[in-house]
């Protein structure tokens, strides 16, 4: 090309050059995602296997004594995961009706004053750090399950108080930090129910109560299942908010024992543990991951295949 | 006039229902109100300006929280400088250059594994990958790095949700004029999707602050005032949340409170932000 001459197709290398670079580096921070996940599965089974060679993976599973540090050290964490499963279950069980409750109003029932009013409220309650509901759990609800406790057991000889840490409180604090995934999930799967639903049920005579739960409900069952799967997840993986409010001690899981769980169990004792006892921790990280990669494959292959299916 | 259509017939289940209805959406907002409620009588008779430019010292006898909120300043700054452009440019490629499939479903299932990884998980991630192999030990950069990979799903989603809320007819107009791809995101796309995007990072943040597992074991529990300005970035450091934890573990109420206190400041003026912009700079709302 002569030099002096203006020409359109004058930039046209360079142009092409940055086109092709912006896409590669798109692509490239697309790929990001992928490769993260990859490695920190990777990093999980790697790191949590070899405890589970070197204890046994019956004994690992299925033992119910955790004595880390004894000169014998045992390392059982059937009680751990057993914790977990029973905690995170309770908590859904007494989150999911308030929530979806909660999420039926919101979109079925309340004027947009109100509904704005409760909509920001929810927003709130999921910003606030874990920590400080860890923080209230302790100096609200740990007193109250104490004074519970004293008359309960009060004369009781076997018994050993926990001072309010325990299932109890632990179970509450996990069910108001689920709400706010609960109801916003809920809420939009209800939006997503067609409007002449609600009109054909209501000009059959249905009020409109009867049309929200044998109508609107049941059609939203799928996105309802999927808030609750998500609250699930979050209420497994949840550690700093029930870490003091549990009560740290290896024990069954039942409504008044201080408890432990996955979470709980690998921050406490991570500051602290070597050699093989690090490497148990991580092999309850690896549990705590597998539950969480469960639950993302239910969300993903079943719930949400099914509704692409339907549609 | 009897047995009239006019004359609802109220059943008790109704009412009993309705009622179990508004009861649950009274706790929601009750317990919002209890919990802000206390936090403040809590915290604000020890609250005194003095906590917000001390360091801890024994010799000075002084107690504040001026590191860590240092600390939390560098963690977000640090954070969203690596994550933003990772997130931002991935949710480019899935709206825009994607045309493979497949390949964009394994995005968005791995996109979506991320966001529901507990943040315990991305601490011991964190703490073998970047503080281990990469040998950065405790320090802020390996908090901030294990973040980043943290906050990626919220930026990612936020941008391509903004992306798609861009009428279809900007991009076809600015192609048809002649401009090439990257110059219609440049100048076209992204700024009408800024709104979307800054809220996406107001979340994010949000999120930093309140993070407090994930840093436990990257970045630490230091509350040292930073030296340099790079120095510190190798240096461990906990963020206000993690001091809160501490504070708390060692039963010291008081100060945990005051740092509750600030940290519940900090959430609601962020949430009002994240309010504030996607409504005022709105800017397909005129279409």
């Amino acid at each position: 090309m002569e030099k002096g001459i203006v020409s359109i197709l004058g930039h046209r290398k360079t142009k092409s050059t940055v086109e092709k670079a912006a896409s590669v580096i798109f692509t490239c921070c697309a790929v990001v995602s992928i490769v993260a996940v990859i490695s920190i599965t990777g990093y999980m089974f790697i790191s949590g296997t070899p405890a589970i060679f070197k204890v046994g993976i019956t004994e690992i599973l299925f033992s119910q004594v955790w004595s880390p540090t004894a000169s014998n050290p045992q390392f059982g964490i059937l009680n751990i995961i057993l914790t977990s499963i029973v905690g995170v279950f309770l908590a859904i069980c007494i989150g999911v009706p308030i929530g979806i409750l909660t999420a039926v109003n919101l979109a079925e029932i309340a004027n947009p004053k109100v509904r704005k009013i409760v909509k920001s409220a929810v927003e709130l309650l999921a910003g606030i750090p874990s920590v400080v509901y860890g923080l209230l759990g302790i100096l609200i609800i740990c007193p109250l399950m104490y004074q519970l406790e004293l008359l309960i057991f009060a004369n009781s000889t076997t018994h050993q108080f926990t001072g309010g840490s325990n299932l109890i409180s632990a179970i509450l604090v996990l069910t108001i930090m689920i709400l706010p995934t609960l109801i916003n999930i809920t809420e939009t799967a209800l939006n997503t129910v067609p409007d002449d639903y609600r009109k054909s049920s209501l000009a059959l005579g249905a009020s409109q109560i009867q049309t929200i739960f044998k109508v609107v409900l049941p059609a939203a069952k799928n996105g309802i299942m999927s808030a609750i799967v998500l609250g699930v997840g979050r209420a497994i993986g949840e550690a700093m908010a029930i870490l003091l409010v549990a009560g740290n001690s290896v024990n069954v899981p039942l409504p008044f024992n201080s408890v432990r769980f996955l979470t709980t169990g690998i921050v406490s004792e991570m500051g602290y543990a070597a050699g093989l006892h690090r490497e148990v921790l991580f092999t309850i990280g690896l549990v705590l991951f597998v539950f969480i990669i469960a639950i993302n494959l239910i969300l993903t292959f079943i719930l949400k295949g099914g509704n692409q299916d339907g549609k | 006039m009897e047995n009239s259509i006019f004359d609802k017939k109220s059943r008790l289940s109704d009412k009993v229902l309705y009622s179990l209805i508004q009861l649950c959406t009274l706790f929601s907002v009750v317990l919002l109100v209890v919990i802000i409620g206390y936090i403040c009588y809590r915290g604000i008779p020890d609250f005194s300006f003095s906590y917000l430019i001390n360091t801890p010292s024994i010799i000075n006898d002084t107690i504040g929280i001026l590191p860590n909120i240092i600390n939390t300043l560098y963690m977000i700054v640090l954070t969203l400088l690596i994550a933003c452009p990772i997130g931002i440019g991935g949710a480019i490629y899935l709206n825009e250059y994607a045309t493979n499939k497949k390949f964009v479903s394994v995005i968005s299932f791995t996109t979506e594994v991320l966001a529901g990884i507990p943040s315990i998980i991305y601490g011991l991630f964190g703490m073998l990958f970047f503080g281990g192999v990469l040998k950065l030990s405790y320090s802020i950069l390996t908090g901030a790095l294990t973040l980043a990979i943290m906050i990626l799903p919220i930026i990612s989603r936020n941008t391509q949700v903004a992306l798609e809320a861009v009428p279809k007819s900007y991009r076809e107009a600015a192609l048809g004029i002649g401009a090439t791809k990257w110059y219609m995101i440049r100048t076209v796309l992204l700024p009408s999707a800024i709104p979307g995007i800054l809220t996406g990072i107001i979340l994010s943040m949000g999120r930093i602050i309140a993070e407090s597992a994930a840093l436990l074991f990257t970045a630490g529990s230091a509350h040292i005032l930073p030296v340099g300005l790079f120095d510190h970035l190798f240096m461990s450091g906990g963020t206000l949340t993690i001091e809160l934890y501490l504070c708390m573990s060692e039963g010291n109420f008081q100060e945990a409170f005051v740092i509750a206190f600030i940290l519940i400041i900090i959430v609601l003026a962020l949430n009002f932000t994240a309010k504030w912009i996607s409504k005022k700079f709105d800017v397909n709302k005129v279409v």
